[in-house]
């Protein structure tokens, strides 16, 4: 920790506030927002401090946007802090899904509704593809790392359970990581 | 099927399915959907990209699908219970490797686990894109609609991979053009 970040006092309190503001504007995933109000707004965070953050909340299972919540919360006050962020991140989208999901049940059959739905759900498909495609290209990985991926992605497509996907390519793209940053 | 057996299936599902979300929600698309769909037949491929679109449409974060999930199984107490058990093991280890983190330091070993597992969660977030655009098309209907679903994923990839604006563009846009040509 920085001697900048041990003289900022961020209490329980303050990191549920943010967090649920954070949950409530969150659209299209939280973590742009998350580093936009964490660094940019309240200064609690550098830049390095956040992306660091975000890179181990990405590789532990989990959500990323609560991995994360978890990480900055118990960096400024431990257990309550990584608590308060947490209620904080979830309480207001779980309200507002509850309330969603009770009009879908009300009036997801209707011949609008479903073509509305049908079109956004291929929109958002697009929108899970483009991501890994920007995440690609901005790794810039070595060959091997981009045969990991690629192995990744052809074994999901066969439905190939997760478990062996996972558990199987891990020593895979391990070696891969280490050749690349030796 | 009884309503706890359904729920006790919900739990740990999506107990194991966490446990494994290396990436997070979006990589464990398809193994929700081998779960929702294939296993327990809760719902079908449409009705799953459909909730997915719903969640992502909502603020807060992506995983917020699995209490969608869990509210077309078991209503209120199934969106609290998936959602608790989609996010409350990982918690525990997410907070414990965050406190031991200062003492872990820049050690290479953390930053080779990092740069090894994102590919792998790369290629599970391109298969969850797949399946779902596959599902979108599929239950679109007609042959039109399907190809104008293809066409709306497509066109929504390249907005999002190759432009900085909020992905909630491509959104609207879909309601829009489903609306106006599947309608």
């Amino acid at each position: 920790m920085t001697a900048d970040a041990a003289t900022r006092r961020v209490g329980a309190l303050d990191l549920f506030l943010a967090y649920l503001r954070i949950g409530l504007t969150g659209f299209g995933g939280v973590n742009a927002w998350a580093r936009h109000h964490l660094v940019e707004e309240k200064g609690w965070l550098t830049e390095a401090e956040y992306a660091e953050t975000l890179g181990m909340a990405q590789v532990l299972p989990g959500p990323n946007a609560l991995n994360c919540a978890i990480g900055v919360g118990a960096r400024f006050a431990g257990a309550a802090g990584a608590a308060a962020a947490s209620i904080g991140l979830f309480a207001g989208p779980l309200a507002l899904l509850a309330g969603i999901a009770a009009l879908y049940d009300a009036y997801g059959q209707l011949p609008l509704v479903r073509a509305v739905l049908t079109g956004i759900a291929a929109a958002a498909a697009g929108m899970v593809l483009g991501t890994a495609i920007k995440m690609a290209t901005r790794l810039r990985p070595t060959i091997p790392l981009l045969l990991v991926g690629l192995a990744a992605l052809t074994l999901a497509l066969l439905r190939v359970p997760l478990p062996f996907v996972v558990l199987g390519l891990a020593p895979f793209g391990l070696l891969a990581a280490w050749r690349a940053l030796r | 099927m009884s309503e706890e057996s359904d729920l006790w299936a919900l739990m740990t599902g999506f107990a194991a399915i966490s446990l494994l979300s290396v990436g997070g929600g979006i990589a464990v698309l398809p193994e929700m959907h081998r779960l929702v769909v294939e296993q327990q037949g809760w719902m079908d491929s449409l009705g799953f990209a459909k909730r997915f679109a719903l969640a992502q449409a909502a603020p807060g974060p992506n995983i917020m699908v699995v209490g969608l999930i869990g509210w077309e199984v078991a209503g209120l107490i199934g969106m609290f219970a998936a959602m608790l058990a989609m996010c409350g093991p990982t918690t525990l280890l997410a907070y414990g490797f965050f406190r031991l983190r200062a003492s872990l330091g820049t050690a290479l070993w953390l930053r080779v686990i990092e740069r090894g597992m994102v590919p792998i969660a790369i290629g599970l977030i391109a298969a969850s894109g797949v399946l779902l655009a596959t599902g979108a098309a599929a239950g679109a209907g007609s042959t039109v609609a399907t190809v104008l679903a293809a066409a709306i994923t497509l066109g929504s990839t390249v907005f999002v991979w190759r432009t900085r604006r909020s992905p909630l563009w491509v959104l609207a846009a879909g309601a829009v053009l489903g609306a106006s040509l599947l309608g």
